[in-house]
């Protein structure tokens, strides 16, 4: 996987240091889901056992709480699973550009498919759109070598440690302050632009539709606004 | 307590399903090409799914039990300007050291 062509070690490297600040901000609430699961009952290896074969953070509180309170196995398992929806969308964004690996290494791929790892690697591969197959996939696994070990760490030591930092310092807000800033650098075209504004706008309406539907509804209708608006001014530069 | 069986059947049938979520497109599609109005359209993904997610972090967040905070709103702007600009440990300093500014100030 990490390629013995000098070029794309560069490139791997280039997706670590480039992931690095979006998951070690984040690190605190990796430490978090330590804590909350072992005040909910779990052992610091069920804690690992969880991270590590899930290795979603968002879905793993939603189930941790839900296994607190005893709520039955499916419902579990539908409430977890829906936060995880978005995705769906992840892995057929990424498929223009990954879809070529030996299956394997796609799997590689989709088990570290974490917002960061897609996020960065599809404003690379749009920022730079003549990378090669190989290059691409050594960037993609560049940057789930940063996020998936200061995943990993940071539940353990949030689950040894049983204490997260005090709430004075916010750092809860770090995960959308991490968004943004991932998110920032994709604002390239009016496009892209008219697409976030229709998704925030989206996220309002909709906020009152449950099992995150509101976030595939609005994720979907962004898109469609992203297109229509290229293709809008497509048409008019052909005139 | 939550029993080791809970667990286990939670855990991994979670772990399995989020995969198979994951590698939908990935496995099934692998490097068949997709027709250009879908490529089109997944070009937008991010732009699509990170300002929705962000949307109520910022606008109702939990901490604050879903009543709107305009310190976080101007933070989450700052890391916005900041971000457009310049790169990611800027924005990422621009809104927490605004976030902590502004709570010193006003809070």
């Amino acid at each position: 996987m990490v390629a013995a062509d000098p070029a794309e070690r560069g490139v791997f490297w280039r997706g670590f240091f480039d992931c690095a600040p979006f998951i070690i901000i984040v690190a605190p609430y990796s430490m978090l889901f330590g804590v909350v699961a072992r005040d909910a009952g779990l052992e610091i290896y069920q804690v690992m056992v969880m991270s590590v074969l899930v290795i979603a953070g968002a879905s793993q509180f939603t189930a941790v709480a839900l296994m607190h309170e005893h709520a039955p196995v499916i419902i579990i398992l539908l409430a977890s699973l829906t936060v995880n929806m978005r995705m769906v969308m992840y892995s057929a964004a990424l498929t223009p550009h990954l879809g070529h690996l030996p299956l394997w290494q796609r799997g590689v791929v989709a088990y570290a498919m974490v917002d960061q790892c897609f996020a960065l690697s599809v404003a690379k591969y749009e920022k730079a759109p003549e990378m090669s197959p190989a290059t691409k996939a050594a960037y993609y696994f560049g940057t789930l070598s940063a996020a998936a070990p200061v995943w990993y760490a940071g539940t353990f030591i949030g689950a040894a440690v049983g204490q997260a930092i005090p709430p004075v310092f916010a750092l809860e807000f770090a995960v959308p302050v991490c968004f943004i800033a991932m998110t920032a650098p994709m604002l390239r075209s009016l496009p892209h632009v008219v697409a976030a504004l229709v998704s925030v706008i989206a996220a309002m309406v909709f906020a009152w539709m449950p099992y995150n539907l509101w976030l595939v509804a609005a994720a979907g209708l962004a898109m469609i606004a992203g297109a229509q608006t290229e293709y809008f001014i497509a048409r008019r530069a052909a005139r | 307590m939550i029993s080791l069986k809970l667990f286990w059947t939670v855990t991994i049938l979670l772990a399995i399903g989020t995969f198979l979520i994951r590698f939908s497109f990935l496995g099934m599609i692998g490097d068949r090409p997709m027709p250009g109005w879908v490529r089109t359209h997944l070009r937008y993904t991010g732009v699509a799914v990170f300002p929705a997610l962000i949307t109520p972090l910022v606008l109702w967040p939990e901490v604050t039990g879903g009543s709107f905070d305009p310190i976080r709103l101007f933070a989450a702007l700052a890391v916005l300007a900041v971000g457009l600009r310049f790169n990611a440990i800027f924005a990422i300093t621009a809104g927490m050291g605004s976030l902590y500014l502004l709570r010193y100030l006003f809070g």
